[in-house]
């Protein structure tokens, strides 16, 4: 009884050892930053910190500026998780066939893994810009010229950029699930004479289903790192179906309203962790008969 | 048969090459247009960037934009201004040397360290630490970035390049990848080598990281490609623009230059460029062991 309780603090002693240095600095520059946000989202100001429960989230609420932020967030989000996910598996099926070049050509789908933003930012302006190379290309057609970036169309621009930024690298996770999935069990369909699209749905997809989830995770957190290239493409104050939820807090911070975009972190916090979680349980519900 | 198998695969082989080459256009864009003189690019894209580049003289610009991959005449004029007439770039490289190269070393030393203490031992505390690992990797930026600077602040790193590396260092995302990859490590290994007498430390240096080699390398490339390319955190931990990274610089440049812009984006990409070449098999390997979030 007492070895084993032995054993157990050794082991403890042990593991802290080794998870020691990790977790000292994830407290101290994740956790402890985190926590004085949510201190400062409940406070009244930092010169006069009175505890107002709710009442920086219920102005928050009802500031216009941040309902429109969070709508055009949830509403590229929406748009932009779905696609990154379908088309990526559906790159990586097309690679699934037995051509030439195939290593070359995951590479070159990698290739904007590596280029500077800025760079991106300059070609995505000359691409479509009022006087940009789309609108030269669709006045062939004889199609008036649209100023996308400045227009109601801006998310689409965004949306390109997003695409061409992360389908290389979820193109990847899914070939190497796509090379996971046991192949007698296809076989088995291949003799019991299934078609493609009941081998897709009923076997690929199941097995597949661990790597949807993930996908679709690290998407929502790219799909919130555009902004970097709105940001640079429009400035702070970009047409209003581009004002993402990163615009006001970022100017928020300009302006030094500390508890606003505190409220606005925490509101975010707890819609990522929300999301998530439903996630793994849509997952769970969904891939339960197979091991990922 | 035969025949409409190879019909279709030849299909596919097309879509994959067109596809292929649009995902490659604007790197291949950015390498040649920074061999044009600013001239020729002022010619190409002034319609686009006309207002800002108004510099008064006469200059000669095209009625449209003229997207153009081989330049008139090849010429160095970018890569001089950048590499010899002022030293300003080659410090701010310098910079993003000095903040990114501590970055990737450490945080990989210190995920390493931390993935086999997940590894090796497991309970329900360390589970739901590991958990919430994933959760802080997953925030976005905008959540940390502005309680990171009151911390900095409170330590009295502020505006020290410090504020970044610190941060940059104990980021939960290495430590993510490669617990997942040393979990698949067969536990006969690492109890073969206790049996010989093998203490943890040496089990973790002598058995554990040689067979992480791939992994370790992939990971590295990928924290290096996200923090070679930072912009936000310099910008809010490190105002000073004297220490900011070039990749900061490159965010801010004037439309006015962007021949310059496109010169320094192609010097910039080398290192990256390298570690792709190098490592490619490693960082594919490296994403694909990422599979899923949980366990």
């Amino acid at each position: 009884m007492t070895d084993h309780r032995q054993r157990k603090l050794k082991d403890l002693a042990l593991s802290l050892c080794f998870l020691g240095p990790s977790l000292l600095g994830v407290l101290i520059f994740f956790v402890l930053p985190f926590c004085v946000v949510v201190y400062y989202s409940v406070i009244k100001n930092t010169i006069n910190p009175e505890f107002v429960f709710l009442d920086n989230f219920i102005a928050l609420f009802q500031n216009s500026a941040f309902r429109d932020a969070a709508k055009n967030t949830a509403v590229f989000s929406a748009l932009a998780v779905p696609l990154a996910v379908v088309l990526a598996l559906g790159l990586a099926m097309l690679l699934e066939a037995r051509i030439p070049l195939k290593s070359q050509f995951r590479t070159f789908f990698l290739s904007p893994m590596m280029v500077p933003v800025a760079s991106v930012v300059l070609i995505w302006q000359v691409l479509f810009s009022n006087n940009g190379v789309i609108n030269e290309f669709t006045a062939l057609f004889g199609i008036d010229k649209i100023d996308w970036i400045k227009s109601e169309y801006g998310q689409i621009v965004i949306l390109t950029l997003f695409l061409w930024k992360s389908l290389g690298y979820n193109m990847i996770l899914f070939m190497s699930a796509i090379a996971n999935i046991p192949k007698e069990l296809l076989e088995v369909a291949d003799v019991e004479g299934a078609s493609e699209t009941y081998k897709f749905f009923a076997i690929k997809l199941r097995y597949l289903s661990p790597t949807v989830l993930f996908v679709t995770i690290l998407s929502l957190i790219s799909s919130f790192k555009v902004f970097r290239e709105v940001y640079l493409m429009t400035g702070g104050y970009p047409v209003s179906s581009l004002y993402m939820l990163q615009h006001f807090m970022n100017n928020t911070f300009q302006s030094t309203d500390f508890q606003k975009m505190s409220a606005a972190a925490v509101v975010m916090a707890i819609a990522m962790v929300v999301i998530i979680a439903v996630l793994f349980k849509v997952e769970d519900w969904f891939g339960k008969d197979v091991e990922g | 048969m035969r025949k409409k198998k190879y019909f279709s695969r030849t299909v596919i082989f097309l879509v994959c090459a067109i596809l292929a080459l649009i995902f490659l256009l604007p790197t291949l864009l950015t390498i040649s247009n920074s061999f044009m003189t600013q001239t020729e690019i002022t010619a190409n894209y002034g319609v686009i960037f006309q207002n800002a580049s108004g510099s008064g003289g006469k200059t000669y610009v095209s009625e449209k934009v003229n997207l153009k991959f081989i330049p008139d005449k090849v010429s160095l004029e970018q890569y001089i201004t950048v590499l010899l007439k002022s030293p300003d770039y080659l410090l701010k490289f310098w910079n993003s040397v000095i903040l990114v190269v501590p970055i990737v070393v450490f945080q990989v030393a210190v995920a390493s360290i931390a993935a086999y203490g997940f590894t090796r031992w497991r309970g329900r505390v360390r589970a739901a630490i590991f958990f919430f690992y994933v959760i802080l990797m997953l925030m976005p930026y905008q959540v940390t970035l502005v309680p990171n600077y009151l911390v900095s602040d409170w330590l009295g790193i502020l505006n020290t390049r410090w504020a970044v590396i610190l941060p940059g260092i104990f980021a939960p995302f290495s430590v993510f990848l490669l617990t997942k990859f040393m979990r698949r490590i067969p536990y006969s290994l690492i109890e073969a080598a206790k049996i010989d007498g093998a203490g943890e430390w040496q089990v973790f240096t002598k058995v554990c990281m040689p067979q992480c080699r791939a992994a370790l390398y992939s990971i590295a490339i990928l924290v290096f490609i996200d923090y070679w390319n930072m912009v936000e955190q310099p910008i809010v931990l490190l105002p000073d623009a004297e220490k900011q990274p070039l990749s900061v610089y490159l965010s801010t440049i004037n439309t006015g230059e962007v021949g310059l812009a496109f010169a320094i984006a192609t010097i910039y990409m080398v290192p990256t460029l390298l570690l792709f070449l190098h490592g490619e098999e490693y960082l594919v390997e490296g994403i694909a062991t990422q599979g899923s979030v949980k366990g």
